[in-house]
Parts: structure tokens; sequence; C-alpha cells
């Protein structure tokens, strides 16, 4: 998708990563394009969360390089990259004694800025919760998918050019979960963040990707565009993956 | 006897004039006078104050230190000047040495060895020998036809014993009888002082020991058996006397002499009943009886001041001692205070920096554990000779137990804080620092204020035995109580002691609410 002339936001180039007797990557290599949105699927154990967190460095490569805008990670104070790249974790993890303002204003107050107030109101704007109603709530008044939106402005408050979501709406209904996915399509569409999204849930993967990256056992089975994985599944995995989820490839 | 009390005053004769001679009116420093918790003690150890405050001198009273080892230790570090010991519990539990029969050869044999070891002094003996009393009641002598110990050895499989922990534990008490008579008991409780007599009356037990010159002997009726094969040594009562008292203000030593072969041993049981019996303070007996020896010639003005109260009602009793009790309350509070203060401030930073090196975490924290497991009068007596007696041996132990609640809690309140919010700290971009600081402790929180206040309540009950160092606090009212069998002292230092113990966990459940996060 990208021509050599613009180099990718991100990108793994040949990662491995052993934990103990597991090989939770093995010579990974992925790109994402600038405002693209790559989601990796995968089973438990397939590597895809692995995979995710060395994009903010949560996680160091044993070998292979991550390159962030170009700039190998691995010279980055990694304090400093994360302040730079928002994330959402499955779980939400807002800090329970902290209101949703002071939430969602972390990143920007970590970062220094003189208008975090302004940014943490814009930034619950943008996920749907109306800041004179949310803003001083604590984090236990809120319900599952509104503390996930909650989590969702605090990755964006401080206007990253990439965010990183770790199965961000797994743990919610099945309405709820709709809900937030189409919210999250329209954040999407209206900042153009690159974005790299790890489930389980294909379906998802079809509904908010550019590009899909199915990984199995550490390795990339295949990587491709929603529209040509379902066309065209590379392996016998993907295919049953596919048959599975009821998304025929027929 | 006679023998060794000559003896005695001929030793001490050098110093003794040396004094009369320097005559000066006032007095360089308190003399430190101290007892062992029981009623005789705390007797003998008055008459010493009032007798050198007749001559005087100027007292500090140090009543009803724990026990033989923290009374000697204390004297022998000079953390007190002078107490009343026997001479048979000087050979045997601190010398470790075999009696002999004869009360003058045991008399000397500790004054040489103690003045050679411990350069302590032993006053000649103070008259009457106050030695340990195996008593049974009078129906259980008549069914067995008991007179002896050996007597007793005969049917002691049929009967249950109740005696103190010193004499279960010493080699003069039940190892010795076990080993001397052949006696073996069905069962052997442990009592205190204070409740061996009411469990003997009352027939939870057949046997207690009890002191010859005990008033509760005559009171309930009781029948002594007589050492036959003359096992017990010779308790004789004498005034032990620190170095430093010696050599600081030998006119008090000699003072001290006075009350040299005076008492007998009905004297004695007299006065004990007056003290455990009748109720009446130990101060006015004291002073009745060096009155009635003509050692002082007018009775001292606090016994003048003390009003008979045996018969007042509890009430009453804790509206007229309101002053001291209030007095002790704010020495016990301050003892918990402190230490607990210290203790914080020791454990909190630990338990955070423990949570940063995760490994030596467990090891740490299980050694500050082992010292809760240490008997806290063991522990008293271990810091004598470091810390002497009074209030900061009391502070540091206190302080000592106080450690593991809060380290505890501190380290698994951090550890164990909200993992997801943790987590989502650290991968938005807090630094470690940052993390601590406004995550794992704001919500650590409830956990640490739970080992503080635990640690609190811990605490305040401790505090009750500092009495026995001499720390002061409610623990002296309790301590007071149960060597006089005066229930209505006992619940003086103990209500309060409960008051407080409520009054420091609803105050710290206040600070608890107020550091509780998210509103």
């Amino acid at each position: 998708m990208t021509g050599p002339a613009l180099p990718p936001a991100l990108r793994a180039a040949q990662v491995s990563k052993r934990y103990g007797p597991v090989q939770a990557l093995d010579e990974v290599s992925v790109d994402v394009g600038r405002g693209e949105c790559v989601v990796l699927v995968g089973e438990s154990g397939s590597g895809k969360t692995t995979l995710l967190r060395c994009f903010n460095r949560l996680i160091d490569p044993d070998t292979g390089n991550i390159m962030i805008e170009n700039a190998n990670a691995a010279g980055l104070d990694p304090i400093a990259l994360r302040r730079r790249i928002g994330y959402v974790p499955q779980d939400g993890g807002l800090l329970p004694h902290w209101p949703v303002r002071r939430n969602v204003e972390l990143v920007p107050w970590l970062r220094g800025v003189a208008n975090a107030g302004e940014l943490a109101t814009r930034a619950l704007e943008l996920v749907g919760l109306e800041p004179a109603r949310f803003a001083q709530r604590w984090p236990r008044e809120l319900s599952g998918g509104q503390r996930q939106r909650v989590a969702v402005a605090r990755a964006l408050a401080a206007k990253p050019d990439i965010v990183l979501l770790d199965e961000p709406f797994g743990a919610l209904d099945a309405i709820t979960r709709v809900e937030l996915q189409s919210t999250f399509a329209r954040i999407r569409r209206e900042l153009g963040v690159t974005t790299v999204l790890v489930t389980h849930d294909l379906h998802e993967a079809f509904d908010l990707g550019d590009r899909i990256v199915v990984l199995r056992q550490g390795r990339v089975e295949q990587d491709a565009s929603a529209k040509d994985l379902r066309a065209d599944p590379a392996t016998e995995y993907v295919r049953e993956l596919l048959l599975r989820a009821r998304i025929s490839s027929q | 006897m006679s023998v060794s009390v000559w003896l005695a005053l001929l030793l001490l004769a050098v110093p003794a004039t040396a004094a009369l001679q320097d005559q000066t009116p006032t007095h360089a420093r308190a003399v430190l006078v101290a007892s062992k918790p029981f009623g005789e003690s705390y007797l003998l150890a008055e008459m010493f104050a009032q007798l050198l405050e007749a001559r005087g001198f100027s007292v500090s009273r140090r009543p009803g230190l724990g026990a033989t080892e923290i009374a000697f230790q204390a004297l022998r570090s000079d953390a007190i000047d002078v107490y009343p010991e026997y001479t048979g519990t000087g050979l045997l539990a601190i010398l470790g040495q075999r009696p002999s029969a004869d009360p003058a050869d045991v008399y000397r044999q500790v004054a040489r060895e103690f003045r050679r070891r411990f350069g302590l002094r032993w006053l000649p003996p103070l008259g009457f020998q106050n030695t340990y009393a195996i008593a049974v009641r009078q129906e259980t002598a008549q069914r067995y036809h008991l007179a002896t110990l050996s007597d007793l050895a005969r049917i002691s499989g049929s009967l249950r014993a109740g005696l103190t922990a010193d004499f279960i534990g010493r080699a003069d008490g039940l190892p010795g009888i076990q080993k001397a008579y052949g006696i073996r008991f069905r069962a052997v409780r442990a009592l205190l002082p204070a409740l061996k007599y009411q469990a003997l009356a009352a027939g939870e037990v057949d046997v207690i020991d009890g002191y010859s010159t005990d008033g509760f002997i005559a009171r309930y009726n009781l029948v002594i058996l007589k050492d036959d094969l003359h096992f017990f040594p010779p308790y004789e009562a004498a005034a032990l006397v620190s170095r430093a008292f010696l050599r600081d203000l030998p006119g008090g030593v000699a003072a001290l002499t006075e009350l040299s072969g005076l008492l007998t041993e009905q004297d004695m049981r007299r006065l004990n009943r007056r003290v455990e019996l009748d109720g009446i303070p130990v101060a006015r007996v004291a002073g009745g009886a060096l009155l009635a020896l003509g050692l002082t010639s007018a009775s001292p003005a606090n016994a003048v001041a003390t009003r008979d109260q045996a018969r007042a009602g509890l009430f009453p009793y804790l509206w007229s001692q309101r002053l001291s009790i209030v007095q002790l309350t704010l020495r016990h509070l301050l003892l918990v205070g402190v230490s607990l203060l210290g203790a914080i401030a020791c454990a909190l930073p630990l338990g955070l920096m423990l949570e940063r090196r995760r490994s030596s975490a467990e090891p740490v924290i299980r050694g500050v554990g082992l010292l809760q497991t240490l008997p806290s009068i063991a522990l008293l007596a271990f810091m004598i000779p470091l810390l002497g007696i009074g209030v900061v041996p009391a502070v540091v132990a206190l302080f000592l137990y106080s450690l593991y609640p809060i380290l505890r809690n501190t380290y698994t309140g951090v550890r164990d804080a909200a993992p997801d919010a943790v987590g989502a700290a650290w991968a938005l971009g807090m630094t470690p620092r940052q993390i601590l600081r406004h995550v794992r402790l704001p919500l650590a929180a409830p956990v640490i204020m739970a080992g503080i206040r635990t640690a609190a309540i811990i605490n305040v009950g401790t505090a009750t035995l500092a009495a026995f160092i001499g720390a002061g606090g409610l623990g002296d009212l309790i301590a007071s109580g149960l060597a006089l069998s005066d229930t209505r002292m006992i619940l003086s230092g103990a209500l309060p002691a409960a008051l407080l113990a409520l009054v420091v966990d609803a105050g710290l459940g206040l600070c608890e609410r107020a550091v509780r996060p998210g509103g």
C-alpha cells in the first residue's frame, strides 16, 4: 500500500521473542502505513498481543527491529515513546481513585501540556460522553461500555499519531460492543490516526481493519486487505478460521 | 543468721562511716528503689523508700519490675539502685548453684559470689524467711492424711497442681521437688499468683505453691506441707544493692541496714495480710511498720493523706484514683504513640522499597516477623543491659512489635494494588516512581491503614507490660493490682486500657476514611 518513498508509521522487521520454551514471535514482519488501521487476529498464544506491546516497548524483541516513524525503537526512551502513543487495554485500566476527567488528562499531564483540561474535554466529546455529565464521575459509577469509552478518550486526549488497542471491546456485551465499534470507526475517519488493534473476533477485524494480519504460533499466516483475505485465504488455517466465524470464503 | 548480719554490718561499716562523716544535707541524686511484682516485694520496697526519705534522701520508686531476671538485670546495669531479694533465689535462680540448708551459709555464699561476679552487695538479711510453701485445702489434708511433702508424693498422681510460672520453671521449684520427692502431679496448670488461692479454694486445683509469709494462707484456712527433706533452701529477705548506689550514696546504703534483722516472720505475715487481705494501701502499711519499729518518728504525710478505701466500690475507687489514672493513661498513650510513629516511619518506606526489590521482600518481612514471636518479657529482659529500664526500652520493644503488621500490609498493599490500573499507567508512560506515588500508594492506603490499626491495638495491649520494666502506663495498675490481689486496682488499669484501644482504633478509623481513595 505504501510506496518506498513514504516510510511506514510502524514497522516490525523480522521480530522474534521467546519466553522460555515458547516462541511467542518468530521472525515476524509487519508494516503499518500512515493513517492505516491494521488488525492483528489470532487465537490466544498466537503472539498478537506480544507484537502489539513491542510497538510501545512494553516488550523488547530478542532479535529484529521495531521502527517508529522511521526511527529504531530500541534507541528511543521507552517512557517518552509511550507518552507519544495512545494505548487502550482490554480491561480499560482506568485508575479507580481518579475521577473521569483526571484519568483522561493523564497523558497530557505526563507530557506537561498546559491545556490538559481542554484536551480532556474534547476527547470526552469525541467518544460521545458529555463532559458536563461525566467528567466528575468515578470510574466505578460507569457502565462497562462507558468505562471503555473513557479509556479510548484517555488514549486519544494527547492527540497521538499512533494508537494501540489490545482487545478493547472484547469484554463488552454484544450490543455495547457494536456501539463502541461504530464510534471507534467514526473517530478513525475523523482523526486518521494510525491504528493497531488486537482482537480474536474476525467480525471486528473485518469491520474496522484496512488490513488484517493473521498470526498463528508466532508466525504471520496471512497479511492482506479485508477483501483479499475473504476472497483468497492463503492457507487451510485461515480458511478454517473464516468458516468457523461463518465468514464464507466462497 | 545473726552471725551473718553482724558479718555484713562489719563489711559495710567502712563505707557507712565514711558517709556519716560526709554530712551534706542535700544528696546528689534520687535513690531508685524497685520491687518485683508481688505484694511482699512491693511492701519491702516501700519500707526501703520511706526509710530513705526519713533519712533525707530523695527516692524514685520503680515498683513491680517483671520478674527476678528483669529486676536483677536492671540492678546489674545500674538502672535501679536497690530491690528486695531472697538469698535462696539469688543462689539458685541467678547463680545456679546448689543450696545448703543453713541460712548463714547461703547468705555468705551469695554475698561473696554476687560481689565477685557482679559487684553487687547483699545487705544483712531483714530477719525473716519467706520460703515456698506447698499448700492444700484442709479437707484434702484430712482425707489423704497429708502433713509433709513426702506424704504428698504418695498420692500426687491423683492431684492437680496450680503453680506460678516462676515455680514451674525454676530449679528450686517443680523440677526440684519432682526429683527430691518423686512428686508427679496428675496435671499442672500455670496460674497467676493472684489467682492461685482462689483456684485452690474453689476446688479447681488441689495443690498450690505459696509463700510462707503470705496473708492468704490463714484466710483460706490452708495446710502447709512440711518440707521434711529440707529441699527448699533458706529464702532470707534482704536488700540487694547496686554498684552505683554504694559508690554515689554510701549513706543511703547505710540507712537501709537499719532494717536488718528487725522483721520477724510473724511481723511479715501480719503486714502482708494488711496489704493483701485488708486492702490497706502499701504506703500506709509500710509507714506504720517503720513507726512501730521505731525507725521513724512520725507517720509520713502520704500515709495520713490516703483514706482507707478498703470498703469502697469500684466506681468510687476509680473516681478517687482519677488523677493517677489520667496520668498513667497519658503515659500509656505516649508509649503507644511514639513507638507507633517510629514504626510507621521505618516500616512504610521499607515496605515501598521492598515492592521494588521483590526477591528480597519475603526474607526481610519474615525476619521482621520473627520479632513478633519473641515473648515480650524475654524481649524486655534482653534490652535491659543495652537500654536500662523505663520508657526507652519499652518504646523500643513496642516499636519492634509494631513493625511487622505495618510492613506486611504496606508491601502486600502496594504489590497487589489494582494490577489493571498499574499496567495501564505503565503503558501510557508513567515512570515507576510516578506509579508508586500516584497509583500504588493511594490504592494501597486502606490496606496500609489496616496494618497501622492492627499495630496500634496490639500496642495498646502490649504497653501494659511496660510496667514490668518501670515504664509506667496503665500496666502499673494492672501489675500492682495482680500483685496485691486488688481487683479494683486491676480494673482501674484494664478498663481505661480497653477504652483507650477503642478510642485509638476509632481515631485511626477516621484517618483511614480520610485516606481512602476515590471519595
